[in-house]
């Protein structure tokens, strides 16, 4: 079933002027802030509890209660994840290109909550246009009075700056993305003592938001939280922006109820994905992104819900699905996941660096005929010093949840489609006659 | 400091001033001596150095993390073909020789003419355009052969002029509020 | 005094409780799990943790579980801290897998080419993968690939691919010694160490990366393929580069020096060496290497055998001796051990009856200053609450002093006061920095210690003057690192203002910052006018002392300068130099050479052929360092052994050997049989060195010195905080029990023993001038001229060091813009500069820092060399104007 919630984060994206100023302000465009900032910090920040606002940047970490994490302090920042860069996601992109100035209005919104007079925006930098964008957005929201000292003649002031990325996956993490908001290589932090709200940028208490996240704040403060909260089921409140790639006829976001609607309907529906391109089966699809374990169409009628994905063995992540169909060969699937790891990997670890290397060439071997039955086995146990237990959720060898990310293509490879591998050992290559 | 152009110079003093510390505006610093010189100079990462208060020896191990900054000439026109899952479910192998041989160069070269460079990518966040290209930053897709084909015919007619700029250029658009006024103080200088 | 030494058992009763491996064991708050289980002997393998430098936890190899509130998890020991109650597992079934995991990861991209590797049979990896490794390796992959070696820098090559990343080398260079000159670059498994495309990796301090890298990544040009580290035989010893006593491993191979090691002793280098002292020993192998003695005949010198040459130094010392006793001078011995310095005093002052004898060639302080005032050690400095800093730059002239204030400066430990002509090193790192003009310290120094606002500052200076004052307070817990500044001005003018601190802070005590390694042994030996072994004044000696020497000089000598001044006028005789080389040390160029030219006889002892012994009549062939025992003394007083590793070559005596043997065939044998027997007879004439006898010295808990006068009360030392892979080669031979040969005794046994020691007699017999001495003011057009040392320079050291050759730069006069703007000249263009005693001409460079009042430039020592500023400056005057002039 697919309900027809009126859309937040992309309620105005029916507008092909959705990025500017004049369209943004004729369609309530900073109503939210003007509202929030005659409430209270605090209560700001009760509404967002309300919600049960679950962050949208992969991890699903409830955005109230990070706030309430907030070390006291004199000094505190707000620095907001647009660094999308998890394979098959496109939704900050989306965001940042056709609603910048939403992006910018949510920040306000949390810096006001948690008392940031300082706020930065990490932009991914391959996202040239919506870089521009969010720039040209924030010089009118200074213009418009909605950055700047006294924000709308409150109290509140606020300093904004638009910081561009240069092109690494692990930046998305929050403590590497807060390294590279300093200058440095993007090295994730060792967590504890690092947690961001204790110690974050230049060692001060520190939130980081998803641009999703903050992106429906505007929406939560003008209708309340609970409005919010009583769309999805459980602790999956809300609408989430669903990015669908892959083998489907109409891949593209879809921002959907949470938990109402099914993988089935969200690949399958005329209006969603409207069937596998070609016409064949689900083979196994991609819940969450490519650090998600996979699952099978068994699963297909799972409901987008953070909870339920979670107890089957994967993750909602970053609400990216990929589909793979029949045509689809699983080594080189996985082979080319791995080796989007072993390329993101920073280095700092050495199973991370040595160990994503090491199974890319153990997966191109089998993918290209080489393979031996034993290196199944070796796989799994090179995945296993990486991740011991190769489990989900996973322990990790490494600093970050990079090197525990690497095993989930793999593991679910072999697992659900140890047949096709072996079939590459035995038969010198890929049945499927792909490379 | 010699390399960055005059204008550039008050522009980067700007970036090192929005903010807390001045190592912050390092990758900012390299993206704006990358629209100057389409990459990143040895000359201009000393500049950059002395900006930002590390040495140049940091700004190079900084900058090569960045897949984004290039610490040697490129082409005019960087393409970026991803083939990351979603793209390579859709063909992105495919388009990626394509571009190898009818561009003549392997993944990482460029052209004689100092027109294009190649680059396989990944994930560009453009999965509902896959199998998607990104010229200097600027999404295309979806592309098949015969797509590229056309895409680099409008590169090199100057037809997609307004859209792509030179390597290196991020924005057009610079920062031009908020800079004087300073609501934080020098908090955490 | 602040006794670092007292910490392990004041600190034991706030210890808190761990379970390492089921064993209940007691850390410190705050420390780290793998400190905490190593002191308990449990070893958790590591790669980038390193004790001196801010943990990483990078490299994963010492993961450990640990409990916590959802159940053991995995996590780095060298980066989480005890907390009370915390259960380690360093071996159960879990660690081990992820140790072995880790080890095997490491070595799938590595080439595992250990046979023609310099680190094969001292590599921690080689060590580790035995120990914690899983045996075999899985991997049937094609390996990475890298062009290897390659030179990063000066002294250190880079092989890509047995690099593990561990960082060790990079946090180095940025945390230790702040020269960010290399840094990791690229991501992933691409990442590689790498120095700036068109700046090399040319740091001080560059050597140590190579000696804490973990594996064959980084190995030293000089030493690649020059030994394997089984047939290296090695003995601990002090390095005589310069007078900080770095404690290092001195290593040969088939009886020749092939590397140092830095050892890591708490209170003096904590492990660090400069470049200049770890590659010193190539100079043992140079071309002017002297080793026979030589004696001039017409033109030339030609070599001869002992007996020739002794006796015809013996001769002209006799002769000079019955003419006048004080046309006899003696210069030098500051490179020389205790044991020399001594015998040398003794030969001149009771044998030869001179008093004419200083161990400085008027680049140093006056004798009297450096022995009379109170003293403190690099611990002290680095823990006071205010360092004033009244001297060289530290870098160039004193490295590891440096690196040592630099962390205490960082950690906040202590604050910095400079009071410099130009910036330094540590100027970025000083609370406050007051310039002066060269000459005019004095001024400063009472302005800071009296009534600042009677001073002369204004504005600005006199702003800093308040916030000095305000930091010195009344001047308790305060040290002052005294030194030359600057060669051009005279060092009685640094004297006056030193005497003026003392006598405004009486509580503030001193840390000397010369630079001649064993300059301070020499001077408590007595080799300077008027002035006793033990920091006594001549004049009021010992009995023990007169019993031992005899009769005594009676009137009193000349220091270097006055020497040269009255060789120069014709008045000396006999001319000795103990391994000193006036003519390209000392200041005052013109001087030097008009002295030198004028003596009829110089005896020089020498290692090396330098310019002053070139010219010399008779020239003896003496040790080196590594070739040598004996006790050296550091600047803050700490008497240590020097150890002989490789045999002598030709000839080559010791020069306490020459002392006595010249000392017999005049007739008055001094009397020392043995090396031993001296060290011992210094502790008894000696009130500074009473009890710091051979037997004191050859205790292994003693092998780091003793500060003397010694205190019995101190505990000997700590144990060595010894990275058992952060000192590759050292702590195994600890361990697997081979002697240390600490000088030429016997392997020492393990035990302390109790040493009898009489209470030593302070020293205050010696007394400090109180004179203000101040030059005279500047005229309008004149600035006056600035001279520092450089590391590298034109000394001898460097010039017979292969690997060092060419690491001087030229010289250039540095001058703030405004002045060059004033001639009309730009930076880089050359200038005339003048002085009362001569033109000299130079490129410029222009330099924001430097004072308006003010051009500096290096002392060189190049005596032929065209911008030789030294020939500008006169040694009676008390600074060195100079007028720049376009040419």
């Amino acid at each position: 079933m697919i309900t027809n919630a009126a859309p937040i984060v992309t309620r105005r994206l029916g507008y092909d002027d959705s990025h500017t100023r004049e369209r943004y302000l004729a369609t309530g465009g900073y109503d939210g802030l003007r509202k929030a900032l005659t409430l209270q910090p605090e209560q700001v920040a009760e509404e967002v509890n309300k919600a049960s606002l679950l962050g949208r940047g992969g991890a699903g970490f409830p955005a109230g209660r990070k706030w309430s994490m907030l070390r006291k302090a004199s000094i505190a920042y707000l620095v907001v994840n647009g660094d999308e860069s998890e394979p098959a996601t496109f939704k900050d992109h989306l965001l940042v290109e056709r609603d910048p100035h939403q992006i910018i209005e949510g920040t306000i919104i949390a810096a006001y909550a948690i008392g940031a007079t300082k706020a930065f925006i990490f932009c991914r930098g391959e996202f040239a246009l919506g870089f521009e964008r969010l720039i040209q957005a924030c010089n009118e929201a200074y213009e418009h009075g909605a950055l700047g000292p006294r924000i709308f003649d409150s109290e509140f002031s606020l300093d904004l700056v638009i910081h561009p990325g240069a092109g690494a996956y692990i930046c998305g993490e929050e403590t590497a993305l807060i390294e590279s908001l300093e200058g440095k290589r993007g090295f994730p932090r060792i967590k504890p003592p690092s947690f961001p709200a204790v110690m974050g940028l230049y060692g001060e208490p520190t939130v980081v938001n998803n641009i999703e996240t903050v992106s429906n704040l505007p929406w939560i403060v003008e209708n309340g939280g609970e409005a919010f909260a009583a769309l999805g089921e459980g602790s999956s409140t809300g609408t989430r922006l669903f990015a669908l790639s892959g083998r489907v006829n109409r891949p593209g976001w879809y921002e959907l109820e949470m938990s109402k609607t099914t993988f089935r309907d969200l690949i399958f529906d005329p209006s969603l994905g409207g069937g596998v391109r070609g016409g064949g089966d689900v083979k196994a699809f991609i819940p969450g992104g490519v650090s998600a374990p996979w699952f099978g169409p068994d699963q297909l009628d799972l409901g987008l819900d953070q909870d339920a994905v979670g107890k089957a063995g994967s993750m909602l992540g970053s609400g990216s699905i990929v589909v793979m169909d029949d045509t689809t060969c699983v080594v080189r699937a996985a082979w080319r996941i791995t080796r989007f790891f072993r390329r993101e990997s920073c280095g700092q670890c050495t199973p991370c660096r040595e160990g994503s290397g090491w199974l890319e060439k153990i997966l191109q071997r089998i993918e290209q005929g080489y393979g031996r039955e034993e290196d199944l086995d070796l796989l799994m146990d090179v995945c296993d010093n990486i991740s011991p237990g190769v489990s989900w959720p996973p322990q990790q060898t490494t600093i970050c949840v990079l090197g525990p990310s690497i095993p989930s293509s793999i593991a679910s490879g072999i697992r659900m489609f140890r047949d096709e591998f072996l079939a590459h050992i035995t038969g010198g290559g890929c049945p499927m006659g792909s490379h | 400091m010699a390399h960055l152009s005059e204008e550039n110079l008050v522009r980067a003093r700007r970036l090192a001033e929005i903010y807390p510390k001045s190592r912050s505006a390092l990758i900012p610093l390299c993206h704006l001596a990358q629209a100057q010189d389409g990459y990143l100079s040895e000359e201009a990462m000393e500049d950059i150095a002395e900006l930002c208060g590390v040495s140049p020896a940091e700004v190079y191990g900084t900058a090569s993390f960045y897949d984004m900054l290039h610490t040697e000439p490129v082409g005019r026109y960087v393409v970026a073909v991803c083939t990351n899952i979603a793209c390579m479910l859709n063909g992105a192998y495919e388009v990626l020789e394509h571009a190898e041989s009818s561009l003549g160069i392997g993944v990482g070269q460029t052209t004689d003419d100092g027109l294009f460079t190649i680059e396989d990518a990944e994930c560009l966040a453009g999965c509902d355009l896959a199998p998607c290209v990104q010229v200097n930053h600027r999404f295309f897709g979806p592309l098949d052969a015969a797509g590229f084909d056309g895409l680099v015919a409008d590169l090199r007619s100057g037809a997609l002029a307004d859209i792509v700029p030179a390597h290196g250029v991020l924005s057009r658009v610079d920062r031009s509020n908020g800079l004087e006024v300073d609501p934080v103080g020098d908090v955490a200088r | 005094m602040t006794d670092i030494r007292a910490r392990s058992s004041e600190a034991a009763e706030e210890m808190i409780s761990i379970t390492v491996d089921g064993t209940p064991i007691k850390a410190h708050p705050g420390e780290l799990i793998i400190a905490a289980a190593e002191r308990e002997g449990v070893f958790v393998p590591r790669f980038c943790y390193h004790p001196r430098m801010e943990p990483v936890g990078m490299c994963r190899m010492c993961l450990v579980e640990v409990s916590g509130p959802r159940g053991f998890s995995l996590q780095p020991a060298c980066f989480l801290k005890v907390a009370d109650g915390l259960e380690v597992l360093t071996n159960s079934d879990k660690a081990r897998k992820a140790q072995e995991g880790v080890l095997e990861f490491l070595l799938v991209n590595h080439p595992l080419d250990c046979p023609v590797c310099d680190k094969g049979g001292e590599c921690p990896l080689q060590d580790q993968a035995l120990s914690h490794g899983p045996g075999e390796s899985r991997f049937v992959e094609e390996k990475r690939h890298w062009a290897k070696p390659i030179e990063i820098g000066h002294f250190v090559e880079l092989d890509r691919e047995r690099c593990i990343q561990c960082a060790r080398c990079t946090r180095f260079a940025d945390e230790i010694a702040g020269d960010a000159e290399i840094d990791m670059s690229a991501r992933g498994d691409l990442i590689e160490i790498s120095p700036f495309p068109t700046k090399p990796f040319n740091s001080y301090f560059s050597g140590n990366t190579i000696q804490i890298c973990p594996v064959g990544a980084l190995t030293a040009a000089p030493y690649r393929f020059k030994a394997r580290p089984w047939d290296l035989e090695q003995v601990e010893s002090t390095c005589t580069t310069c007078s900080v006593g770095c404690r290092h491993v001195a290593q040969s191979s088939a009886g020749k020096l092939v590397r140092f090691l830095g050892i890591d002793s708490d209170p003096v280098n904590q492990s660090w060496l400069c470049d200049k002292g770890r590659f010193s020993f190539e100079t043992l192998y140079g071309e002017h290497r002297v080793t026979q003695p030589m004696l001039r005949k017409g033109d030339a010198l030609v070599e001869v055998r002992w007996h020739e040459a002794l006796a015809a130094a013996t001769t002209a010392l006799r002769d000079a001796q019955a003419a006048d006793a004080a046309s006899i001078a003696v210069v030098g011995g500051a490179r020389f051990s205790n044991e020399d310095a001594y015998a040398w005093a003794k030969l001149a002052k009771s044998v030869l009856g001179t008093d004419s004898v200083d161990a400085q060639l008027g680049d140093g302080l006056p004798a009297e200053t450096v022995l009379g005032l109170p003293r403190a050690t690099i611990d002290e400095a680095c823990s006071a609450r205010v360092v004033i800093l009244l001297g060289p730059d530290l870098r160039e002239e004193l490295p590891v002093l440096f690196l040592r204030l630099r962390a205490a400066a960082l950690a906040n430990a202590t604050k910095l006061v400079e009071i410099s002509p130009v910036e330094t090193s540590l100027s970025s790192l000083a609370e406050v920095r007051l310039s002066y003009v060269p000459g005019e310290s004095r001024l400063l120094a009472e302005g800071l210690v009296g009534d600042s606002e009677q001073a002369e500052a204004e504005g600005d200076a006199l702003e800093d003057l308040r916030r000095a004052r305000a930091l010195i307070g009344d001047g308790s817990d305060v040290v002052v690192v005294l030194g030359r500044p600057s060669l051009a001005e005279s060092g009685e003018t640094i004297a006056s203002s030193a005497a003026a601190l003392h006598a405004g802070l009486p509580g503030a005590r001193f840390l000397s910052a010369l630079r001649r390694a064993n300059v301070h042994g020499a001077l408590d030996m007595g080799l300077a006018p008027g002035v006793a072994p033990g920091r006594v004044a001549l004049a009021s000696a010992s009995e023990e002392l007169t019993r031992e020497w005899g009769e005594l000089p009676l009137s009193a000598g000349r220091d270097a300068t006055h020497i040269l001044q009255s060789a120069a006028a014709g008045d000396i005789a006999v001319l000795v130099l103990l391994g000193a080389d006036p003519l390209s040390d000392f200041p005052d160029r013109s001087l030097a050479k008009a002295a030198l030219e004028r003596v009829p006889f110089v005896l020089s002892l020498a290692t090396n052929l330098d310019a002053s012994s070139s010219g010399a009549t008779v020239v003896l062939p003496v040790t080196a360092d590594g070739e040598r025992s004996g006790t050296t003394t550091n600047l803050e007083g700490r008497v240590s052994r020097l150890a002989a590793k490789v045999a002598t070559p030709g000839v080559v005596w010791a020069p306490w050997i020459v002392a006595t043997e010249i000392g017999a065939r005049l007739g008055a044998p001094l009397g020392a049989a043995t090396l031993e027997s001296l060290t011992d007879e210094i502790s008894r004439v000696a009130p500074a060195y009473a009890g710091v006898d051979a037997a004191l010295l050859g205790d292994a808990d003693r092998r780091d010195g003793v500060v003397v006068p010694f205190d019995k009360s101190l505990v000997a030392s700590l144990p060595r905080p010894i990275d058992p892979i952060a000192t590759p080669g050292i702590t195994s031979v600890f361990e697997q029990g081979a002697p240390i040969r600490v000088g030429t005794g016997e392997p020492v046994g393990g035990q302390s023993q109790e040493f009898e020691v009489p209470n030593a007699t302070p020293a205050t017999a010696l007394v400090m001038s109180s004179a203000v001495v101040v030059a005279p003011r500047l005229d309008a057009y004149s600035q006056r001229l600035v001279l520092g040392r450089s590391l590298y320079d034109e000394g001898t050291l460097v010039e017979t060091s292969p690997s060092m050759q060419g690491l001087a730069s030229s010289p250039t006069l540095r001058v703030h813009p405004s002045e060059l703007a004033k001639l009309g000249v730009t930076s880089g263009d050359k200038v005339r500069v003048r002085s009362a005693s001569g033109s000299v001409e130079i490129a410029t460079t222009a330099d924001e820092s430097i004072d308006r009042h003010v051009v500096a430039s290096r002392f060189t020592q190049d005596v032929a060399g065209e911008c030789d500023l030294a020939a500008l400056i006169e040694a009676s005057l008390l600074a060195t104007d100079v007028r720049l002039e376009t040419i």
